[in-house]
C-alpha cells in the first residue's frame, strides 16, 4: 500500500507542518482573527493528531510482522559525509509510533479545558513534540536519531516552564541540563563511532543497520562507548541514581506534559538500549550487565519505598515510574526472549498505565487545584466512575493479572530468573512494594470518610475525561488478556536482535 | 602580474577612498546614501572572487594569495560587513550618530580583513591586521560623547597595541631565523632546519598576537568591556567578521608556514581552546548585560572553533570553516534581535528587560529563542551541525579528551543561553519594546530562516562541497 509513498516522513512531519501553519497564520492575520485562531487551535491540533493516529494505525496493519527487516525504508542524501536521511521501522519501533500517536490526541483533548493561557503556543509545542517523538522511533541514522532525541528537549522545556506549576523554572532547568549532559556524552560516542567507522569500514557512515552489522568495535572501546550511551539513556529512562529530575519535572509539568513524559519520553531510553547498546556494543553489554541489574533492583526497591512516603500524588506516580522502568532495564540486559519481549511490553503498557494515572490525577487537580494526598478522601461517594477508573489503573500499575501491567512484569521476571534467581527475587520484592504504595494511594484518596468539605460537591468525570480514560482502560485490559497483539508484531525483530547478539558475543 | 587576483581589494580600496572624498566634499549629510552604496559594494566584494571565475594564484611577488579558502572567507566578511551596516541604520539615526565615516571605516576594516585572509607574507599579514584594527578602534569609540564608548575604544586600542607589538616581535624573530618574509620559503626553511627554538618563539608570539584578535583566553580581557561599551551595531560587527578573518589567518599560518611543526603549535592551540571554553562558559554565567553575555559567548565559541584547528588536517579546517560560518550568521541574527530591544527612552541591554517578551512580541521571542538554542547546539538547529563538524575531527584525530571537554563545556554554556529563553518565556512582562523597524525584523527573520534552510539536503550538500574545496585549497 505504501510502496512509493514516504509514509513515515509524512506521519512524522505532518504535525510539524500543521504547527508551522498555525504559527504562520497567527502571525499574519489581524488582531480580531487572532483570537479566533487562538480559540480554534486546540481543535485543529486534535484533528491533526487523530489523523496521525489513523495513519499510524494503518501503518501497523500494513506492517509485515513475519519479517525482522526494516520496513517502509526511506533513504535520501542529507548532509554528505555518509550522514543520510534514513527512516524505517521494525517490530521494535513500530508499536512505539502507535503509542505516541495514540497518547497525543488524548493529551490534546485533556488540555482543552485545563490550559487557559497561550493555547496556540501550547498546541504548537505539542504538535512539534509529536513530530520529534515519532521521528526518534523512525530514524535509522545515528545523527538523525540524535537530532530527534535531543530536539525533544526544546518543546518539553517550554511546556514545563510556561504552563507548569509553582516551581516550574527549577524543574525545567533541571530536566534540560540533566538530559543535555547525558546526551552530550552520547554525542561524543557517536562522533567516535563515526570516525572509527570511517577508518575501518572504508566509507564514513552513520547508518544504524550497517554499523550494527559490520562494525566490530574492540572490547576496550566498547566499554567506554557503552557507558557514554548509557549516560544518555539512563538519564532518560530514568534509572536510579540519575532519576531525581523526574519527580520535579512531573510535579511541575501540566497534566498532558506529565503524560507525554511518562508515556513516551521515558521509553526513549529503553528504546535506545535496544536499538544501540545491545547491537553495537554486545561485549560491553554482557560485561556491564551486572551494574545494570544492581541499579535496576535498587531502583525497583528503593524508589518503591520512596513512593510510599510521598505526599504529592504526581510524585508518587513519578517514583513508581522509576520503579517500573527498573523492570525494563533488567529485562533488556538479561538478553533472552522473555526478558526483551517483557521489557518491550512493559514499556508499552507502562506508557498506557502511567499516562492514565496522570490523567486521573489531572481530573481531580483540575477540580481542586491540589495534588496533596491528605486533602482527598472518600471520593468514591461523589465520583463512582472516577473511582472505577482509578481502581483499574492502580491495579494495572500493581501488576494484577488480567491487566497489561502483569504481563510485562511477569515476563521480565521470567527472563531475569533464567539469568539468576536472586535477581528475579529482588524484582519480585518490588512487585509487593508497588502494591503497598499504590493501594495506599487508592485507599487514602478514594475510600474512607469525605475528609474535606470542599469535596462534598465534586463532580464526576466529564464526557471529555471519559473519552480519554475509556480507551486507555480498554487497551490496558485487552493487552492484559491478549498480549499476543503486541508480541506477534515484536517477535521476529526481537528474535533477530537476540540471535545477532548471541552471534556477536559467541554464545548460544 | 594578474591584478584580477586582488580585484576585490582594489575595488574596496578605491571605492572607499572615493566615498570618503565624496562625503567630505559636501556639508550636507550624505550618510544614508553612502551607507547604501557601501552595502552594495560590500556585497559585490563578497561575491567578486567567485564572479571573476574563482581565480587562484599569488600576486605582488608572493605577498598576496587568492585561493578557494580566501574566496570563501571573504564571502562571509563581505556579507557580515553589509549586515552590520544594515543593522546600524536605525541605531545611528536615533542616537544622532549618523555620520558617513561609519560606513567608510567599516569598508576599510573589511579591506584590512580581506588582506589578512589573503596574506601570504608576514608584512602583508601585519598590514592587514593593523588596517582592520585601526578602523575598529575608531568604530568602538564612534559614540565619542559617551564615556563608555570612549573607554571601550581606548581599552581596545591599548590592548590592541600590545597585541600588535607581540605580533611584530614574533614576525621579526621568524624572519631572523628563517630568512624570509614569504610563507612558502618559511615553510621550506622550517622543513630543512626543523623546529629551532627561535622559530618556535616567533610562532608563539605570532599566535599570541592573533589570539588577541579572536579574543581567545587568556587574551580575552578586552572583550566584555569593548562589547559592552561600543555602539551595538559595532559590537555586532566585532563579534562576527574580525573573528572569522583572524581565525582564518591563523589557519593559513598553521597549515602553511608552520605546517612542519604541527606538534609544537597543536599544544598552543589546545591551551587556547581549553582556556577560552572555560572562561567563556563560566564567565557568562553571572552576566546581566546581554552584550557582555554575548562577549563571553563569543569567547567560548572561539574556543569551540579552535578545537578542529587543534585537530588539524583538512577535516579540521573544514570543521572550523563550517563552525565559523554558522557562528557569523547566528551573531548577525542575535544582534538584530538585541537592536530591537528599544523602549521609548532609548536602548536597553539587560537580560531582565527581555522579561515576558513572548507575550508582547511573540515573533521576536521565538526568533531569539531559536538563536539561543542554536548557540547551545541543540538539534535540529544549525548550531548543532556546527558542533558536529567542528568536534568530529577531534574524535578522529586523537583529541578525544578535547572533544569531550568541549561538549561538556557546551552544557555549561547552555545555562546562560537557557536563562535568556527562560526570561522571555517564563517571566512576567515589565516593559514593552517599541515596534522595531522593518529592516531589523527582516534581518533577524532571514538569519533564523537560514538556520533551518541550511540543514536541508539540497542546500547542505552543495555547501559542504564548497567548504571542502575551500579547505582543500590550503594544502
Amino acid at each position: 500500500m505504501f510502496e512509493n509513498v514516504p509514509i513515515l516522513s509524512f506521519i512524522t512531519f505532518f504535525p510539524l507542518i500543521v504547527a508551522l501553519f498555525l504559527m504562520f497564520i497567527a502571525k499574519v492575520s489581524r488582531d480580531n482573527a487572532k483570537a479566533q485562531i487562538e480559540k480554534n487551535a486546540p481543535m485543529v491540533a486534535l484533528l491533526t493528531s487523530i489523523a496521525v493516529f489513523i495513519l499510524s494505525f494503518i501503518l501497523v496493519l500494513q506492517f509485515d510482522a513475519s519479517s525482522a527487516e526494516f520496513q517502509f525504508v526511506e533513504d535520501t542524501q542529507w548532509l554528505g559525509g555518509g550522514i543520510e536521511y534514513r527512516m524505517g521501522v521494525d517490530g521494535i519501533s513500530v508499536l512505539f509510533i502507535l503509542l505516541t500517536a495514540f497518547l497525543t490526541p488524548l493529551c490534546i483533548l485533556g488540555s482543552m479545558k485545563s490550559i487557559t493561557k497561550r493555547k496556540l503556543e501550547y498546541m504548537v509545542a505539542f504538535l512539534i513534540l509529536e513530530t520529534l517523538m515519532i521521528g526518534v522511533f523512525c530514524a535509522l541514522d545515528l545523527v538523525l536519531f540524535y537530532l530527534f532525541f535531543e530536539a525533544v528537549l526544546i518543546p518539553m522545556f517550554i511546556i514545563i516552564g510556561v504552563w507548569g506549576g509553582k516551581n516550574r523554572v527549577y524543574a525545567s532547568y533541571k530536566f534540560f541540563i540533566y538530559t543535555l549532559l547525558g546526551s552530550v556524552l552520547m554525542l561524543a560516542a557517536v562522533l567516535w563511532i563515526y570516525g572509527y567507522g570511517a577508518a575501518n569500514l572504508g566509507t564514513a557512515t552513520t547508518n544504524i543497520e550497517v554499523l550494527s552489522r559490520d562494525l566490530d568495535i574492540p572490547a576496550g572501546a566498547q566499554t567506554w562507548l557503552w557507558l557514554a550511551f548509557f549516560a544518555s539513556f539512563a538519564v532518560k529512562m530514568p534509572m536510579w541514581p540519575v532519576h531525581t529530575w523526574l519527580p520535579d519535572a512531573h510535579v511541575e509539568a501540566p497534566t498532558a506534559g506529565s503524560v507525554i513524559l511518562a508515556g513516551i519520553l521515558l521509553k526513549l531510553g529503553g528504546y535506545g538500549f535496544l536499538r544501540f547498546s545491545l547491537p553495537l556494543f554486545p561485549d560491553a553489554s554482557v560485561s556491564l550487565a551486572p551494574i545494570i541489574f544492581w541499579m535496576s533492583v535498587i531502583a525497583i526497591i528503593y524508589t518503591s519505598l520512596v513512593a510510599y512516603r510521598q505526599h504529592d500524588m504526581k510524585k508518587l506516580i513519578a517514583y513508581s515510574s522509576v520503579a517500573h522502568m527498573g523492570f525494563v532495564t533488567m529485562g533488556i540486559f538479561v538478553v533472552n526472549v522473555q526478558g526483551i519481549q517483557g521489557a518491550l511490553f512493559q514499556m508499552l503498557s507502562h506508557g498506557l498505565i502511567s499516562g492514565a494515572l496522570f490523567f486521573c490525577v489531572g481530573v481531580i487537580y483540575d477540580r481542586m487545584h491540589t495534588r496533596e494526598i491528605a486533602f482527598y478522601g472518600g471520593l468514591v461517594k461523589n465520583m463512582p466512575i472516577y473511582a472505577f477508573f482509578l481502581m483499574l489503573f492502580t491495579m494495572a500499575n500493581v501488576g494484577l493479572p488480567g491487566t497489561s501491567g502483569f504481563i510485562g512484569e511477569i515476563w521480565t521476571m521470567i527472563g531475569a530468573y533464567q539469568y539468576s534467581p536472586w535477581l528475579a527475587a529482588g524484582a519480585a520484592l518490588g512487585m509487593i512494594l508497588s502494591a503497598v504504595y499504590a493501594l495506599f494511594l487508592y485507599r487514602e484518596v478514594v475510600f474512607g470518610e469525605v475528609t474535606n468539605d470542599k469535596l462534598t460537591d465534586i463532580e464526576d468525570v466529564t464526557r471529555n475525561e471519559f473519552i480519554i480514560l475509556a480507551p486507555l482502560a480498554l487497551f490496558v485490559i485487552v493487552l492484559g488478556v491478549y498480549p499476543s497483539l503486541v508480541t506477534d508484531i515484536t517477535a521476529a525483530s526481537v528474535d533477530n536482535l537476540i540471535s545477532n547478539f548471541n552471534a556477536a558475543t559467541g554464545q548460544g | 602580474m594578474n591584478y584580477q587576483l586582488i580585484a576585490p581589494e582594489i575595488l574596496l580600496a578605491f571605492t572607499a577612498s572615493l566615498l570618503l572624498g565624496f562625503g567630505v566634499s559636501k556639508t550636507k549629510n550624505r550618510a544614508p546614501l553612502i551607507r547604501n552604496i557601501a552595502i552594495g559594494l560590500l556585497l559585490l566584494y563578497a561575491v567578486l572572487g567567485f564572479v571573476m571565475g574563482s581565480q587562484t594564484g599569488v600576486a605582488f611577488k608572493g605577498a598576496i594569495i587568492a585561493d578557494g579558502f580566501s574566496h570563501y572567507v571573504k564571502f562571509f566578511l563581505g556579507v557580515a560587513g553589509a549586515g552590520a551596516l544594515l543593522l546600524s541604520k536605525n541605531y545611528l539615526e536615533s542616537e544622532n550618530l549618523d555620520m558617513f565615516e561609519f560606513s567608510i571605516l567599516l569598508m576599510y576594516a573589511v579591506l584590512g580583513m580581506g588582506i589578512m585572509v589573503s596574506s601570504n607574507n608576514l608584512l602583508a599579514l601585519y598590514i592587514g591586521v593593523e588596517m582592520q584594527s585601526l578602523a575598529l578602534y575608531v568604530m568602538a569609540a564612534f559614540n565619542r560623547d559617551s564615556l563608555r564608548a570612549s573607554e571601550a575604544g581606548l581599552k581596545y586600542f591599548v590592548l590592541g597595541a600590545i597585541s600588535s607589538g607581540l605580533l611584530l616581535y614574533g614576525i621579526s624573530m621568524l624572519y631572523g631565523f628563517t630568512g624570509s618574509m614569504n610563507f612558502g620559503p618559511i615553510a621550506d626553511s622550517i622543513a630543512a632546519n626543523g623546529a629551532t627554538s627561535g622559530v618556535i618563539a616567533g610562532m608563539v608570539f605570532i599566535l599570541c598576537g592573533l589570539a588577541f584578535k579572536i579574543s581567545a583566553a587568556p587574551f580575552h580581557m578586552w572583550t566584555p568591556d569593548v562589547y559592552e561599551g561600543a555602539p551595538t551595531p559595532v559590537t555586532a560587527f566585532f563579534a562576527g567578521a574580525p573573528k572569522f578573518a583572524a581565525i582564518a589567518l591563523i589557519a593559513r599560518l598553521l597549515i602553511g608556514p608552520f605546517g612542519g611543526i604541527e606538534d609544537q603549535w597543536q599544544q598552543v592551540i589546545v591551551v587556547l581552546a581549553v582556556l577560552s571554553m572555560v572562561v567563556g562558559a563560566v564567565g557568562a554565567l553571572q552576566q546581566t548585560n546581554i552584550k557582555r553575555l554575548m562577549a563571553y559567548s563569543s569567547i567560548a565559541n572561539m574556543g569551540f572553533a579552535l578545537v578542529p584547528l587543534a585537530a588539524g588536517g583538512e577535516a579540521g579546517i573544514r570543521g572550523m570553516l563550517i563552525y565559523m560560518s554558522i557562528y557569523v550568521i547566528t551573531v548577525i541574527g542575535v544582534f538584530a534581535c538585541i537592536l530591537q530591544m528599544r523602549i521609548r527612552d532609548g536602548m536597553v541591554e539587560q537580560v531582565s528587560d527581555l522579561a515576558g517578551l513572548s507575550n508582547n512580541n511573540r515573533a521576536l521571542a521565538l526568533i531569539l529563542s531559536v538563536f539561543m538554542f542554536s548557540l547551545m547546539g541543540i538539534p535540529p538547529l544549525l548550531g548543532f551541525f556546527g558542533k558536529w563538524f567542528a568536534f568530529a575531527p577531534a574524535f578522529t584525530q586523537g583529541f578525544i579528551w578535547l572533544g569531550i571537554f568541549a561538549l561538556v563545556m557546551s552544557v555549561i554554556a547552555a545555562f546562560y543561553y537557557l536563562r535568556i529563553v527562560k526570561v522571555m518565556w517564563f517571566d512576567e512582562a515589565e516593559i514593552e519594546f517599541v515596534k522595531a523597524p522593518q529592516s531589523l525584523r527582516a534581518i533577524s527573520s532571514l538569519s533564523v530562516i537560514l538556520l533551518f534552510v541550511l540543514i536541508l539536503p539540497f542546500t547542505a550538500i552543495p555547501a559542504q562541497s564548497w567548504i571542502a574545496q575551500a579547505a582543500a585549497s590550503l594544502f
